[in-house]
């Protein structure tokens, strides 16, 4: 669906170019991919790497997939302009995730074989390089810097941003740098060797690179809890999530924070609930299974009223479903996933840099409401990677109502106007409670009472709703009688496909929720005025979100639903289709 | 002291407790247990505001409403969790965790062993009568396998579950076994629990008169441990193996340190955080 038209171009698209390396298992693909994308930042240009590898824990086949361009991306494109292989290994597994075009060129090492069909019947362009011979033939050196040499010298990129990035990363000797510096030049002069010569779109010279960052979603997440307060983080190893967790743990301690490995996640959602009621602001992240079974848990912070904030790092379910793979499927369970009538916060960030703000967001709104948070995050935000100008601090800090000491009469849970009540934190004189999931009085007192329990249902939920979240609750892009409605991940090829529509004379909003409970019907109601026609965009089987927004929205026309499944990522091209499609469909109509 | 130079009168086990009424049925060895820890508390000394006591769920699982201290009521099984987050993010509070056997031994079975393990420095006291009261008499992990109930007819026929044994494997720092039925010599063994550094862990045998009424027996079968206690594992293991249950003392206090994740002081500004992102 390779859609580079000329209206495409005309639009305010991205340009630049898209470059998977490919390779088995131990090959290097990874690491050439990583230095090519902080060799792009370094020459002043944006990009984002997406890494993608086989079943396997270790070996297997690997992939990096990278797109630079002028401004950041947060998606793929529709095919990529280069597939460099430095073997084939099992390379034609990531067929459908390698897309390529009749424009798109292969280089592959005949040494290790021809191209496999799936790729060579694409109409690309094959050439071959012998890069293993290369790289033997300069003793020392290793043959994913041949290709990265070749990458960078095809994508426009400068050999001292490549020689740069390699030198900031070398981790060995300087003999073993000096090789591989010769290795990266040999690549980057056989770029220039290929004839007819290639012509690859360049990547967009920047301004020099002032102060950019080179961040995954995942990290990002972990900094903006921090920078909102975290100071205690107990949480299981999970797939997709971990990296999270392993850049919290020296970063915590570094701001006197402790992180502990719990022993499951029944263990971990109850530790940071026994934290945060220390007065900690505490925070957990996991993945879907995780997250059903912190279930009870999180319906413990509600009734409680413990603030804690819960990262799901989503991937394909149900069950074990695929760890690594990136969907949007845990929508519902967050969102109504808990036993009896439970308030808590769901959040989705729109980006890898959003995920430090929607994170750090998440931690405030959870200390200022005393209620859980749960911060829809996904594979594919938390584990690629992204050059992005540095998140601004919103100055969103953890900032909870407490009691004074000695307060007279003093009731924990005392049906304020708001429905915030001041909490007393341990060590405090005068104010002693017990915090309890059992149904309780104001004053925390254990009661099965009608009039207790409707008491503190109706507390639990005010408290939620009479909060003004502001205008951070989604971000909303241009005018039109139609909009897009969607939420987390998808938003940046949502965003790519509504360029390209409005290149073509459509006019579409782009609505992107990022506070998705409880529900704002009034604030959507106003983004919007003057929409005759919505559809909504998700990355799941059940349409979960296009069911969500009707069960407690009102939506004008005959909302129309794109939602597909994961593996493979929603692109731009899919979606414009989809989108024009849709548009030209006149029944969809208020 | 105060800032005028007078000590503060002594905490009485009064200071401890809550206005509220426990649910117990009367005759509950449960009773006896609260009357202990707020004995203990009074001889450790430390102010009620100062301490927070942790639960899940179960008869002997509402004791921190019925003190005066900071209490955390949770749900089933998980009361050692919340407590292992509450001391690790407040090293400063003096934690207690109480509970019984089917919450601590059977839905929280994972978090004991870690419990043990981890060795944060807190008490965990449990309540064992050998079943289920607050459901109505189902057979918990310690009944034995014989005993009759609707859920269970004739008996599990499970081979019981030996808190004590499991405590010494998975490395709790100091095992005693204490009955409800001997409040000062319980109050006694809690207070050095609290004392000793690292994970401490009191199994109180607390007769539930109402779905175990054979159970008031245990007054006449309780007697001191006849040895000292040992900080050896093994011989504390040996012992506590070849009992008949019902030793009443120390049975083992171990000199592991409690585990304390370092912190850094002062703390790194969060900005710093930003240097390893930068291009």
């Amino acid at each position: 669906m390779g859609d580079d038209t000329d209206a495409a171009r005309a639009g305010s698209a991205p340009r630049g170019v898209s470059i998977a390396l490919a390779g088995s298992g131990g090959s290097g693909v990874m690491t050439a991919g990583t230095l090519l994308l902080s060799a792009a930042a370094k020459a002043g240009s944006y990009g984002l790497m997406v890494r993608t590898s086989g079943p396997q824990i270790r070996g297997g086949e690997a992939a990096a997939l990278v797109r630079l361009a002028d401004r950041p991306v947060d998606t793929l494109g529709d095919a990529f302009d280069l597939l460099l292989a430095i073997d084939w290994g099992n390379v034609n597994r990531f067929a459908d995730e390698i897309p390529l075009a009749a424009g798109s060129v292969i280089i592959g090492d005949l040494d290790e074989g021809e191209p496999p069909e799936v790729y060579a019947g694409t109409g690309a362009r094959f050439v071959a390089l012998p890069m293993k011979k290369m790289a033997k033939g300069i003793a020392g050196s290793w043959v994913n810097m041949i290709a990265l040499g070749l990458a960078g010298a095809l994508a426009g990129l400068p050999q001292s941003a490549l020689e740069d990035a390699v030198r900031a990363d070398w981790k060995r000797g300087e003999t073993a740098l000096a090789a591989n510096l010769a290795a990266l030049a040999a690549g980057y002069a056989a770029a220039g060797g290929i004839s007819p010569p290639l012509a690859l779109p360049q990547v967009p010279r920047g301004a020099k690179a002032r102060d950019r960052w080179l961040i995954s979603g995942n990290e990002a997440a972990g900094f903006g809890a921090i920078r909102g307060g975290v100071r205690f983080v107990a949480a299981y190893p999970i797939t997709p999530a971990t990296e999270m967790l392993e850049w919290m743990a020296p970063a915590l301690a570094r701001v006197g924070g402790t992180l502990l490995q719990a022993e499951d996640e029944l263990a971990s959602i109850n530790m940071i609930i026994g934290g945060a009621y220390g007065g900690v602001p505490s925070l957990t992240a996991t993945a879907g299974p995780g997250l059903a079974l912190m279930a009870e848990g999180i319906g413990l912070a509600v009734a409680s009223e413990t603030p804690v904030v819960v990262v799901d790092v989503m991937r394909g379910g149900p069950s074990t479903g695929i760890p690594a793979k990136s969907e949007q499927s845990d929508l519902s369970f967050a969102v109504s996933g808990l036993h009896g009538d439970a308030p808590r916060l769901v959040l989705a960030p729109t980006s890898i840099a959003d995920c430090a703000t929607t994170t750090q967001w998440a931690v405030h709104l959870a200390e200022a409401l005393q209620a859980p948070a749960i911060v829809l995050s996904d594979q594919f935000l938390g584990q690629s990677r992204a050059i992005i100008d540095p998140p601004a601090d919103p100055g969103l800090v953890a900032k909870r109502l407490v009691a004074e000491a000695n307060t007279p009469g003093y009731r924990r849970y005392r049906n304020t106007e708001s429905g915030i009540s001041p909490m007393a934190i341990p060590g405090t004189p005068g104010v002693t409670y017990t915090a309890d999931g059992l149904e309780h009085t104001e004053a925390a007192v254990p009661s099965s009472a009608a009039r207790d329990h409707r008491l503190q249902l109706d507390k639990r939920e005010r408290k939620l709703l009479a909060y003004d979240y502001g205008e951070r609750w989604a971000d909303i892009e241009g005018e039109g009688d139609a909009a897009v409605i969607t939420f987390g991940s998808t938003t940046a090829a949502v965003r790519e496909a509504v360029a390209r529509a409005r290149a073509q004379g459509h006019g579409i909003r782009l609505i992107a929720m990022r506070l998705l409970a409880p529900a704002q019907p009034e604030r959507l109601t106003a983004a919007l005025q003057g929409v005759r026609r919505v559809i909504v965009v998700e990355q799941n089987h059940g349409a979960q979100f296009y069911r969500y927004l009707r069960g407690h929205f009102e939506l004008p026309g005959r909302p129309a639903s794109y939602h597909r499944p994961g593996p493979l990522p929603l692109r731009p091209g899919e979606l414009h289709q989809a989108l024009v499609e849709w548009t030209n469909d006149r029944r969809a109509t208020a | 002291m105060n800032d005028i130079g007078i000590q503060p009168a002594a905490l009485a086990p009064a200071d401890f407790k809550s206005a509220i009424k426990p649910i117990w049925c009367p005759g509950c060895g449960d009773y006896s247990v609260l009357s202990s820890i707020t004995k203990a508390l009074a001889m450790i000394g430390r102010p009620p505001h100062e301490v927070a006591i942790v639960s899940g769920i179960g008869c002997s699982s509402r004791i921190p409403a019925y003190t005066s201290c900071y209490g955390f009521h949770g749900v089933h099984g998980r009361a050692l969790a919340a407590a292992t987050g509450l001391k690790l993010a407040r090293p400063d509070l003096t934690v207690l965790v109480t509970g019984g056997d089917g919450d601590g031994y059977s839905i929280g079975g994972n978090h004991f062993l870690h419990a043990c393990r981890r060795n944060v420095d807190m008490t965990y006291i449990v309540m064992d009568n050998h079943v289920y009261g607050m459901t109505k008499g189902q057979p918990s992990p310690t009944t034995e396998p014989d005993w009759d109930s609707k859920l269970a007819p004739g008996g599990t026929k499970i081979r019981v579950f030996h808190p004590l044994v499991v405590a010494l494997a998975a490395g709790a720092n100091f095992v005693a076994r204490a009955f409800s039925g001997d409040p000062n010599g319980t109050a006694a063994l809690i207070a050095q629990a609290i004392r000793h550094p690292g994970f401490s862990f009191v199994e109180v045998l607390s007769p539930c008169v109402t779905f175990r009424p054979e159970q008031r027996d245990w007054k006449t079968q309780v007697h001191a441990s006849p040895v000292e206690e040992t900080d050896d594992p093994v011989r504390a293991a040996r012992r506590v193996m070849t009992d008949d249950g019902f030793n009443i003392g120390v049975l083992y206090a171990g000199n592991r340190a409690p585990y304390s994740p370092e912190r850094r002081t002062p703390p790194a500004a969060v900005a710093e955080l930003e240097a390893e992102f930068r291009v």
